[in-house]
């Protein structure tokens, strides 16, 4: 692919951004980057059609402009995203990008998208290093660092009393990060950490160990298949009910189909549960049901909010993107989220609630996840202080 | 409790070890016999889970699950070697690593097609769910089926290879093809045959693993690895050998992945052993196989040659 120099770059950006102010009628184009295929694709797509549900709930349209979304999946290569980032600024000269589903992707496409100008509203991945310190004014988060989970459910642990409590994650940076965010806010004594392989299969030697070791409570971090394969073999070794199981993103909108009863018992922490009782998640869960017959991940919750945060600075602005006050917009976080309380740090990224969701049967007698309170509330990222931003 | 402990993890590596065993027999003898690479052969292991865990899904018959996981395995072994691998056996292993590499990409796209890209799921049959309890130490049932399973099939290969025609022609084959071509055996058949008894015991590990894994695209390729490591170990073309090196390998995992940590922090710090535990314990196997290349490039048990 031909390098443009930097300067042809921002006058293209610049020459995108006064194209659209000037032509109003014309679509307001937005590019929608995500992992949509492979193991993973199940996330990205529930950001893509929660997405499209927002802008299908406010008449095709984001403030008063009718938007078209391009849609591109990045296949979980950091590359890949870059390449598809370039093209959606150079060649479709999109204004806006949302998505960005995994956090190795997004170290790699944020500096190429804020540098050109381009507005990013990413709607999951939410690594540190642009939480603190690389935090950009033209970069907004509708989820939660990265380590903000682990902190809830360390939180949860230290309020039980849990005295001896087990870490298990996959041997990985982001597998670290978990168990060292959990720690810090468990504060009590954790009795061993193991880390396992990547996509490690079979955790049978691990669960004997670990019953050996007669924990008060297990906490893990297995995201995606790995989820489905450890909670499963707990629960066929007679584990779940006996020594209760901590997780994150471990069970979610997204695995739950692939365990249902298997599952039931799981204590996960997670910023939305699709039972958050308000009009506006009665609403998106009612409708995202109805038109993908599932219920909404809290993947697919952060992305529906990025298209109303996106329609409330756009109605300020009457449909403007000049970068000041689009930005000043955006900060004010105008609209009513779906997981609840929402508002803007310094750093851009939001102070909300953490919650305690199970896996239970809701109502209906159906598996699902179930609120069972808020335990971390109004909760900010240790990080922010290190973004020098206001 | 730590003799338990340990006789628990015995039992995991012995179910690690029948169900490599399950994968690498078809393989190596497919090495063996028509020098023929194929990486594939994880694709074979995850489509016969997908046939178990949907027609489970359809019947709730353990048995209708089975059946369809052996059988179509083997078909689809049948099929592959018809359609590709038949092609390629005069030529170069790099052809026969690039057409299967091709496969692999095939059958996984495929499988997301047909079932998704979400985990699929199998329950575990309700006759053989819940734990017995060992000396204090919960352990699954359904592991015990899967190490009976396995070591059922263990000796079907045993009985059809050393007792039976078929089984002479495979170990004459595996020892010289061309003589054994040579002497009027229609060794395109005998091919094909060896092709999917591999394609239908790789079946039968898919059928053993579904209710334990979760069924998704790419599960073939992490346990493809270790398959390799048994058969390099065990001596390319030796059922026997794959025997003997899978249960070694399915041991020495298990072994490192649950007690290396713990023996590290004997010797050094904590928080060191931890992050170099799991580490070395993933390297142990690869180890292993290392060692024995050195000592013995024709592996511990190679098929007996003139």
């Amino acid at each position: 692919m031909m390098k443009l120099p930097v300067k042809s770059f921002s006058l293209a950006c610049a020459l995108a951004l006064t194209g659209v102010s000037n032509y109003a009628q014309q679509p307001l184009k937005i590019g929608f980057l995500g992992t949509l295929s492979g193991p993973a694709g199940a996330l990205g797509q529930d950001q893509y059609d929660a997405f499209m549900l927002g802008i299908e709930h406010l008449d095709g349209k984001l403030g008063n402009s009718t938007v078209q979304v391009l849609k591109e999946d990045d296949q979980l290569k950091p590359d890949l995203g870059v390449e598809l980032a370039k093209k959606l600024i150079e060649k479709e000269k999109v204004s806006i990008i949302t998505g960005v589903t995994f956090s190795n992707v997004m170290m790699a496409v944020h500096k190429p998208i804020t540098d050109a100008g381009i507005f990013l509203i990413g709607s999951n991945a939410g690594p540190t290093p642009i939480t603190g310190k690389g935090c950009s004014p033209m970069y907004f988060s509708t989820s939660w660092n990265n380590d903000s989970l682990h902190e809830s459910m360390g939180a949860y642990a230290r309020e039980q009393g849990y005295k001896r409590v087990y870490l298990m994650a996959p041997n990985y940076q982001a597998g670290k990060d978990a168990l060292a965010g959990f720690k810090a806010q468990y504060k009590g004594a954790a009795i061993d950490e193991i880390y396992t392989q990547i996509n490690q299969p079979d955790y049978s030697a691990e669960i004997a160990q670990m019953q050996a070791a007669k924990p008060d409570a297990l906490y893990v971090f297995y995201p995606g298949g790995m989820g489905v394969n450890f909670v499963k073999q707990y629960q066929q070794a007679g584990m779940l009910g006996k020594v209760p199981l901590l997780s994150a993103a471990t069970v979610d909108g997204t695995t739950l189909p692939a365990l249902k009863d298997i599952a039931l018992g799981v204590i996960t922490s997670s910023p939305y549960s699709p039972d958050i009782d308000n009009p506006q998640n009665k609403k998106f869960v009612d409708d995202f049901r109805k038109k993908y017959n599932r219920f909404p991940s809290l993947y697919a919750a952060q992305s529906y909010d990025a298209a109303m945060l996106l329609n409330s600075a756009l109605l300020k602005t009457q449909g403007k993107l000049d970068r000041e006050p689009f930005r000043a917009a955006l900060k004010q976080a105008n609209f009513k989220s779906v997981a609840g309380p929402f508002k803007f740090n310094n750093n851009q990224f939001p102070i909300r609630n953490f919650y305690r969701v199970d896996v239970a049967k809701d109502s209906s007698g159906q598996v699902a996840l179930v609120n069972k309170g808020v335990v971390l509330k109004d909760h900010a990222d240790a990080y922010a202080s290190q973004c020098t931003m206001n | 409790m730590t003799s338990s402990l340990f006789f628990i993890q015995l039992l995991n590596g012995l179910q690690l070890g029948v169900l490599l065993f399950m994968l690498s027999a078809g393989l190596t003898l497919v090495f063996g016999i028509m020098s023929f690479v194929n990486l594939a052969h994880g694709c074979l292991y995850m489509m016969g889970a997908y046939f178990a865990a949907t027609v489970y899904a359809a019947t709730d018959s353990f048995v209708a699950a089975g059946v369809a996981a052996v059988v179509g395995g083997g078909l689809l072994a049948a099929l592959v070697e018809w359609v590709v691998a038949r092609r390629l056996y005069a030529r170069d292993h790099l052809d026969h690593v690039l057409a299967t590499f091709g496969l692999i990409l095939f059958f996984n796209e495929l499988a997301r097609w047909v079932w998704g890209a979400s985990p699929f799921y199998m329950n575990v049959p309700p006759a053989l769910s819940g734990t017995l309890d060992i000396l204090g130490v919960m352990y699954p049932k359904y592991r015990f089926a899967i190490i009976s399973a396995g070591l059922i099939a263990a000796l079907g290969c045993y009985l059809l290879i050393a007792k039976t025609r078929v089984g002479m022609l495979i170990r004459a084959g595996s020892l010289n093809p061309t003589m054994v071509a040579a002497l009027g055996v229609n060794i395109r058949l005998l091919n094909a045959l060896v092709f999917s008894l591999g394609g239908a015991l790789a079946g039968l590990a898919g059928l053993m693993s579904s209710p334990i894994l979760s069924v998704q695209p790419g599960m073939g390729e992490p346990i493809l690895i270790l398959v390799m490591i048994v058969i390099v170990i065990g001596g390319i073309g030796s059922v026997q050998g794959a025997f003997y090196a899978a249960l070694m390998v399915g041991l020495i995992d298990t072994a490192g992945r649950a007690f290396l940590p713990m023996l590290l922090r004997e010797f050094i710090d904590r928080s060191s052993a931890q992050a170099a535990g799991p580490a070395i314990a993933s390297m142990l196997t690869c180890i292993f196989m290392a060692t024995v290349l050195a000592l013995r490039p024709q592996g511990l048990f190679p098929v007996k040659n003139k």
